[in-house]
């Protein structure tokens, strides 16, 4: 490895940045050798990825869990819809992915001061309510929110630049699936760069600090309300962004799809992966996605009925999640960074 | 001399990136290209394959999931005589837990990666919806989507491969209100609806015939088990009858919570809520055994129907339905709700017909659009097909349930979406028997 190189690897920001492009690249070519289909796959793959790396900072590195962010999914993807929801006047797709993200972000501020003020279990609880909640008020508002039907989302064309790019580098046409992929995979490597130079920082160690032992940190001189209001907001604005990808790949926002179970398989995908590591939750993003219809497809193939291949998949995730436990507790990649730490000490 | 080579070094590797990056991509587009003549999606030589979106699994499971094993048993049926045109229809079934963002998966799954031919009978307003401009978008026949939303009908333009099956939500309300003006006149009438689609179409039909007679409107959100608030009202209302456009459960939980409030009014139930089997099991379940014999609960109760159910065994179209489940079916006994798959599939196997021998994804709509207002089928009353409408079947007739059967009190009435009239059928599909050997010919 040149100076050079190193120097890079040695940053901080230049690591995450050079790894960041290498993914760029690995998305590129996963999602040009790919059918539509999976495209439309690894679209979800991406939105679960955002709201699992967001959740993982906020119970990993930050300790508190919640159990609420199917509901800041829900916000993100109703602001989406409300901004899209005309073919002419739509505005630009990027200033709708932030205005997802903000108020997500606002909303999880609110909600953050109050969790700021309860430990562990009473977080759970006071996020669980609102994960209830969250989908009665469209219910409610049934006018403006769609009701039960929810929101169409109208997504927007693929624009001639990126279409172009696209066609010049890959000699392939860029269908409105794969535009959307592309989409949630920028946003992810987007907020995961963001998200692991947060955790390498100050800010990181502060959250790590209270995870600890918070009277400890206290008396270090943190602000432990600050800090954790910061995490809950900065995981909120994750769920927020990847609410308006899973609007534009669903294209649909309605309270069917954003009830309990969503903030489950979060926290469930994230438990998977190991708990505070972003690839964890990449990793438990991808079994959400993939597992239940590559499942369902055996299942169909070794001749079961469509009933049972169906039923089949629920069962698999719940073994895999047991196996995950028992033979993993840390989690994927948790257990497997400390094997390798183990065999590092113990040439 | 270190630092130049290294500069050198990182300026060939930028140069050999863009070259490497520039040659595997086409570096700008050709001229149109020509089109190439394709064989038709999903049909092969001896198959088609078509498929659906039912929740299998899940709240709505319970009922939902045995249509498409209807479906299932009368292709097989259809195929273990031969097929259509040679070719064995096969059936994909995905589940969607009535979740409409598994819906958006699995319809990706069904067009993009199992390639079918087309949809058939989709289950679910809230989820089809997520999935309808996707299919128009693919130009997928999306046909017989299995809910009474007016939007799989009424606009030919915006949707013009998405046929609606069963009589919509506002014709069913007219038919009930029309109904309920002749033959209770002086009837104080309360609304009890689910709050969605389903109860303001059902309204929007009821209002055109009682708008004076209505002193009390109810909704429920449909989740929220706990009716009695609704209920009560009605009751305070001092309604002489209540006309529920709510699902199964809840005409379970309204019985349960009259009873409890002793408020005994005439129900009617529209379509959708009425099954005597399904509401009878349900009592009882809900009631915690307390209530034995469900089904005779509902006694007295009117709704109405559109297709020969499993009560009448001796009409011919149960009797061919009797002998394909019996023959093909996937276990369990013969239901209403397996009935309506067979049904629905019946006048797929109708369409396909139509559509010649050599089914194309274009072919099949216009063979619906042309043909679909002659499909003699188990329909009571003719389908709307048109150019201008997909509207499905245009009629019911109203009915009184009495010890789990439903025994008519009118004969079949037709009318349509807006300002139609309503009127007796005259077209004598009631009367249609099944072919012999069980199925259509187009």
């Amino acid at each position: 490895m040149t100076a050079f190189a190193q120097r890079i690897w040695a940053s901080t920001l230049g690591r995450h940045l050079l790894l960041a492009g290498l993914g760029l690249v690995a998305v590129a070519l996963v999602l040009e050798n790919t059918s539509a289909f999976r495209n439309g796959q690894f679209a979800v793959m991406a939105y679960m990825g955002i709201a699992a790396g967001g959740l993982t900072v906020l119970t990993g590195l930050n300790g508190q869990l919640s159990l609420g962010h199917g509901a800041f999914m829900a916000i993100g993807a109703y602001t989406t819809a409300l901004l899209l929801d005309d073919y002419e006047s739509a505005p630009p797709l990027i200033l709708v992915l932030l205005a997802a993200t903000a108020v997500a972000l606002v909303i999880g501020a609110g909600v953050g001061v109050a969790a700021a003020r309860l430990h562990g279990p009473y977080i759970a609880g006071a996020t669980l309510a609102l994960a209830i909640a969250v989908p009665g008020i469209a219910l409610y508002f049934q006018g403006t929110l769609g009701g039960e039907q929810g929101l169409t989302v109208v997504v927007p064309d693929v624009p001639n630049w990126f279409a172009d790019a696209a066609y010049f580098i890959t000699a392939n046409d860029v269908s409105s699936s794969k535009y959307v992929a592309y989409i949630g995979w920028f946003s992810l490597i987007v907020s995961y760069v963001l998200l692991a130079n947060l955790s390498r920082s100050r800010v990181g160690r502060i959250w790590r600090a209270v995870r600890d032992d918070d009277v400890a940190a206290e008396i270090a001189g943190i602000n432990l309300g600050r800090a954790r209001v910061l995490a809950f907001v900065v995981s909120t604005a994750c769920a927020g962004l990847a609410g308006a990808v899973l609007a534009l790949a669903v294209r649909l926002a309605a309270p069917s799809g954003f009830m309990l179970t969503l903030s489950l398989a979060l926290l469930s995908a994230v438990v998977l992966g190991g708990l505070g590591s972003l690839l964890g939750a990449l990793i438990g993003a991808a079994l959400l996605t993939f597992l239940p219809q590559v499942v369902t497809s055996i299942g169909l193939d070794a001749g079961l009925t469509d009933l049972q291949a169906a039923e089949l998949a629920p069962l698999v995730y719940g073994l895999t999640t047991m196996l995950v436990v028992i033979l993993a507790p840390a989690g994927i990649v948790g257990t497997a960074r400390a094997a390798r730490r183990r065999r590092r000490s113990h040439p | 001399m270190r630092t130049w080579s290294r500069r050198v070094a990182v300026f060939t590797s930028v140069l050999a990136a863009g070259a490497v990056l520039a040659a595997c991509g086409a570096g700008g587009r050709p001229d149109e290209g020509k089109d190439s003549t394709e064989d038709v999606v999903g049909v092969t030589e001896d198959t088609i394959k078509i498929g659906a979106h039912f929740p299998l699994t899940g709240v709505a499971a319970p009922g939902y999931s045995e249509i498409p094993s209807g479906h299932k048993a009368y292709y097989d049926y259809v195929n273990a005589n031969g097929g259509v045109h040679g070719r064995k229809i096969e059936f994909v079934v995905r589940d969607d837990a009535y979740n409409p963002t598994q819906t958006s998966q699995v319809t990706n799954e069904l067009v993009l990666k199992d390639r079918i031919f087309a949809m058939v009978g989709g289950l679910g307003t809230p989820t089809h919806s997520a999935v309808v401009d996707f299919l128009n978008g693919e130009k997928v026949p999306d046909l017989f989507v299995s809910s009474g939303s007016l939007q799989w009908g009424d606009d030919v333009e915006s949707k013009p491969q998405t046929f609606g099956w069963q009589p919509d939500y506002e014709t069913e309300g007219k038919i009930i209100g029309k109904w309920v003006s002749e033959n209770m006149p002086n009837a104080r009438v309360g609304l009890f609806l689910q709050d969605d689609d389903f109860g303001e179409d059902g309204e929007k039909g009821v209002r055109r015939y009682l708008g004076d007679q209505i002193v009390a409107t109810e909704r429920y959100t449909s989740g929220n088990t706990d009716v009695a608030p609704q209920v009560a009202a009605l009751q305070a209302a001092n309604v002489d009858i209540v006309l529920g456009f709510n699902t199964p459960s809840y005409t379970a939980l309204t019985q349960l919570t009259a009873n409890k409030l002793n408020f005994d009014p005439k129900w009617f139930y529209s379509n959708v809520g009425s099954d005597p089997e399904l509401v009878g099991s349900l009592l009882a379940r809900f009631s915690e055994g307390a209530v034995k014999d469900g089904s005779s609960l509902l006694d007295g109760v009117v709704t109405t129907e559109y297709i020969p159910g499993v009560d009448t065994p001796d009409d011919p179209w149960v009797k061919l339905w009797q002998e394909v489940w019996d023959k093909h079916g996937s276990g369990g006994k013969l239901t209403n709700y397996r009935v309506y798959g067979m049904s629905q599939a019946y006048t797929f196997v109708q369409a396909l017909q139509s559509a010649g021998p050599n089914p194309t994804r274009e072919g099949i709509v216009e063979a619906i659009e042309q043909a679909g207002k002659e499909f003699d089928g188990p329909a009571l009353a003719p389908f709307r097909y048109s150019e201008d409408s997909h509207m499905g079947i245009s009629g019911l007739r109203v009915s009184e349930l009495s010890g789990g059967k439903a025994n008519p009190l009118t004969p079949v009435l037709t009318t349509d979406i807006g300002d139609a009239p309503i009127v007796k059928d005259h077209s004598g599909a009631a009367s249609d028997a099944p072919p012999e050997d069980g199925i259509p010919t187009g």
